[in-house]
C-alpha cells in the first residue's frame, strides 16, 4: 500500500500494535522514506517500544518515547517531542496508540492536527486469538470504543492473528473468515495481513497484502528471553 | 478442551478465575496487575458478577471476607505495597478459616519501591501476610498456562481446607503474553456447611469470626489449624524436577527466574555442567523432600531469586545445610541474564 504521512496503529489491548508499529517504521526506512516512530502507549508498564530503541537507533529511525518508559516512575506521561510529528511534515510518522479506549483517549490531544492536514491511515489491529475479540461483533464493539475516545475514525484493517510462538500458517488461513466479516460490517478495507516473516513462504499466493513481521523474534526474545525445555515432571 | 488462546498473564488470572466459578473481584488498581482488574470490569457484568474497584485495598480484602462468608468464591488482586495494606484483613480470613484468592503480582519494593518485576514478597507470603499463626497456601506460577492453572487449583484448594491461598507471581508473569488453553469451567459441588447463608429458622445460625473469649478455645482452634497445615503439607505440595537425574548443581528457582534458569541448564549441559533444577509450584507447602533428596546426591545448590536472598532460607532449611547453598540474584526491576546464572552456576561446580 502507498504509505500515508502518518500511520497510527490502534487496536484492543495486546493485539500486536507495537510489534506491528516497529516493522511498519523498518519497512518504511528500507522504502528509502526518512521515518520517525512514536509511543504514545500511556497504559502498558512493560515491554515497550523503548526495548528496541538501540535497535531502531542502528536503523537510523528516531524512536519519540516516554522520559520515564522503562523506568519505576508510574506516570502516564507523553513527551513533548510528539508535538513534531504533527507540525514537522517532512518525515514519516508511525504511532503506537495504547490499547482499547483507555489508550486511544491519549492520541485525543493531537487529532486536530492529524485531521488537518490529512494525510493519514488509521489502523485497527486485530487478533482472532485474544480472548475479547474473537468475533467480528466483539471486534466492532471496541474499534467503536478507541474511536469514540480519541475522536478518529478508522480507515483500515490488519489482520495481526496469532498465537506467539505457537502460530502456524493454518491459524492466519482461519482467521480470513473473521477478517472478512470485520471488513463488510465495518466497510473498512483489509490494509494487511501480518505473519510472522518465516510463514510467508506457506502463505503467499493465498492471501493479499501479506506483510512480513521479522522484528518478531527479536521481540519476544525482549518479552520472555526463554526457550521451552522439556520437563521431567 | 478449550481451545487455545493469546492472553496475557494477569488476563488468564482473571478469566480462569471466571471459570471457576468466581462471580465476586474486589480491588484497587496498582501496577504491574492492572490488567486483572480491567479484564474483569469488562467480564464480570456481562455474566452476572460482580466486580467493584473499592476506595482502598483494606476495603477491598474485607468485601472478599463477607463474600466468602457466604460460601462463595470471592478475589482480590493487588501488587506488593497493595498486599501490604491486606495483609491484616488476610489475617482475619485465615482467623475465620476462610477461604478466598489472593493474587499478588509483586514488583519492587520496600516501601514504594518501583512497577518493575520482583519476588521480594516471598518472605510475607510464606511466613504468614498478616499477624498471628498462620499460613495460606501460596502458589508460583512461571508461565501464563499456570497463572490459569494454578488460579483454578488455589480456588479449589483453599475451599478444601478452608483458608486463603496466594497466587504469588512476579511482574514478568502478569505482563507478558503466552499462548494458553483455559482450564474447563469448575462444577461447584462442595457442601460448605459452615456458610452463612441464613437459616430459613431451620437450623442453627452459624458464625464467622476471628475473635475468641476463651483463651482454651483460641488454643485449640490454633492447634487444630497447624493439624490441618500438616495434612497440606504431606499432600498438596507441588513442584516440578528439570534434568534433575544426573545432576551435580541443583537450581531452585521459581517464576521468571525458573524459565531463566532453564536457558542457563541447557547451555551448561552444552558445556558438560551436571545441573537440573527443582522448581518449586507450591511455595507454602514447600517441596523439602525432593530438595533433601537431592541433597544426597548433588554437591551444590543454586538459589537464582529476584531478591537479596528469601528462598534461600527455606532451600537452607529443607537440605538441613548438608551442601553448599549459593544465591544468584537481581533487584530493582532486573532480571538475571541466562548468562549470569551460568556463571553462577560454573562458580558452584568448581
Amino acid at each position: 500500500m502507498k504509505p500515508k504521512r502518518l500511520t497510527l496503529f490502534a487496536g484492543h489491548y495486546g493485539s500486536g500494535k507495537t510489534n506491528i508499529a516497529l516493522n511498519y517504521a523498518l519497512y518504511l526506512k528500507e522504502c528509502g522514506l526518512p521515518v520517525v516512530i512514536a509511543d504514545l502507549d500511556i497504559v502498558n508498564p512493560y515491554f515497550r517500544m523503548k526495548d528496541s530503541e538501540e535497535y531502531l537507533r542502528k536503523h537510523g529511525i528516531e524512536l519519540i518515547s516516554s522520559p520515564y518508559a522503562n523506568s519505576n516512575l508510574d506516570v502516564p506521561a507523553m513527551p513533548k517531542e510528539i508535538y513534531g510529528i504533527t507540525s514537522d511534515r517532512s518525515r514519516y510518522g508511525v504511532l503506537d496508540i495504547g490499547g482499547d479506549d483507555r489508550g486511544a483517549l491519549a492520541l485525543g490531544r493531537y487529532v486536530p492536527e492529524i485531521l488537518e492536514e490529512n494525510d493519514y491511515e488509521m489502523l485497527l489491529v486485530a487478533n482472532r486469538s485474544r480472548p475479547l475479540t474473537r468475533t467480528a461483533a466483539d471486534t466492532i464493539g471496541v474499534m467503536r470504543e478507541i474511536e469514540e475516545a480519541c475522536g478518529i475514525r478508522f480507515t483500515g484493517i490488519v489482520n495481526n492473528t496469532n498465537l506467539g510462538p505457537d502460530t502456524t500458517a493454518q491459524d492466519v488461513k482461519d482467521s480470513l473468515p473473521y477478517i472478512q466479516e470485520l471488513s463488510e460490517s465495518s466497510g473498512l478495507p483489509v490494509r494487511m495481513t501480518c505473519v510472522r516473516h518465516d510463514l510467508c513462504g506457506e502463505l503467499e499466493g493465498q492471501i493479499e497484502n501479506l506483510f512480513p513481521l521479522h522484528l518478531q523474534e527479536l521481540y519476544y526474545m525482549l518479552k520472555t528471553e526463554v526457550p521451552n525445555g522439556e520437563a521431567d515432571i | 478442551m478449550q481451545e487455545k488462546v493469546l492472553m496475557k498473564g494477569n488476563e488468564a488470572i482473571a478469566e480462569a478465575a471466571i471459570l471457576a466459578g468466581c462471580r465476586h473481584y474486589f480491588g484497587y488498581p496498582i501496577t504491574p496487575q492492572t490488567e486483572v482488574a480491567a479484564y474483569m470490569a469488562k467480564r464480570m457484568p456481562k455474566i452476572g458478577g460482580t466486580f467493584l474497584q473499592a476506595e482502598s485495598e483494606i476495603a477491598a480484602i474485607n468485601m472478599v471476607y463477607g463474600v466468602a462468608s457466604t460460601g462463595k468464591r470471592a478475589m482480590t488482586s493487588s501488587s506488593s505495597p497493595g498486599i501490604s495494606l491486606k495483609t491484616e484483613g488476610i489475617s482475619y480470613l485465615a482467623g475465620a478459616d476462610l477461604p478466598a484468592l489472593i493474587v499478588n503480582v509483586q514488583r519492587g519494593g520496600p516501601g514504594l519501591g518501583g512497577i518493575q518485576p520482583s519476588q521480594s514478597d516471598y518472605f510475607l507470603a510464606t511466613r504468614g501476610p498478616g499477624h498471628g499463626d498462620f499460613h495460606v497456601l501460596v502458589f508460583a506460577p512461571s508461565s501464563v498456562q499456570e497463572m490459569a492453572d494454578l488460579t483454578s487449583l488455589a480456588f479449589d484448594l483453599a475451599e478444601k481446607y478452608r483458608m486463603p491461598a496466594m497466587l504469588l507471581a512476579d511482574g514478568t508473569m502478569g505482563q507478558m503474553m503466552e499462548p494458553v488453553v483455559l482450564p474447563e469451567p469448575t462444577e461447584l459441588t462442595r457442601e460448605k456447611p459452615w456458610a452463612v447463608t441464613g437459616t430459613k429458622c431451620a437450623r442453627e445460625h452459624n458464625i464467622i469470626n476471628s475473635l475468641y473469649l476463651s483463651p482454651q478455645e483460641l488454643e485449640r482452634l490454633n492447634i487444630e489449624r497447624f493439624e490441618r497445615y500438616k495434612t497440606i503439607e504431606a499432600t498438596e505440595t507441588r513442584w516440578e524436577s528439570f534434568m534433575m537425574d544426573d545432576a551435580e548443581i541443583c537450581i531452585v528457582s521459581c517464576g521468571i527466574t525458573a524459565r531463566v534458569s532453564r536457558n542457563a541448564i541447557v547451555e551448561a549441559r552444552k558445556q558438560g555442567i551436571k545441573v537440573g533444577m527443582i522448581r518449586p509450584i507450591t511455595l507454602w507447602p514447600f517441596p523439602e523432600k525432593p530438595l533433601l533428596e537431592a541433597a544426597e546426591k548433588v554437591k551444590a545448590f543454586v538459589c537464582v531469586e529476584l531478591n537479596m536472598g528469601q528462598m534461600i532460607q527455606d532451600v537452607e532449611l529443607a537440605i538441613k545445610c548438608r551442601k553448599p547453598v549459593s544465591l544468584c540474584s537481581r533487584v530493582g526491576g532486573m532480571i538475571p541474564s541466562p548468562e549470569e546464572v551460568l556463571a553462577a552456576i560454573k562458580q558452584a561446580n568448581e
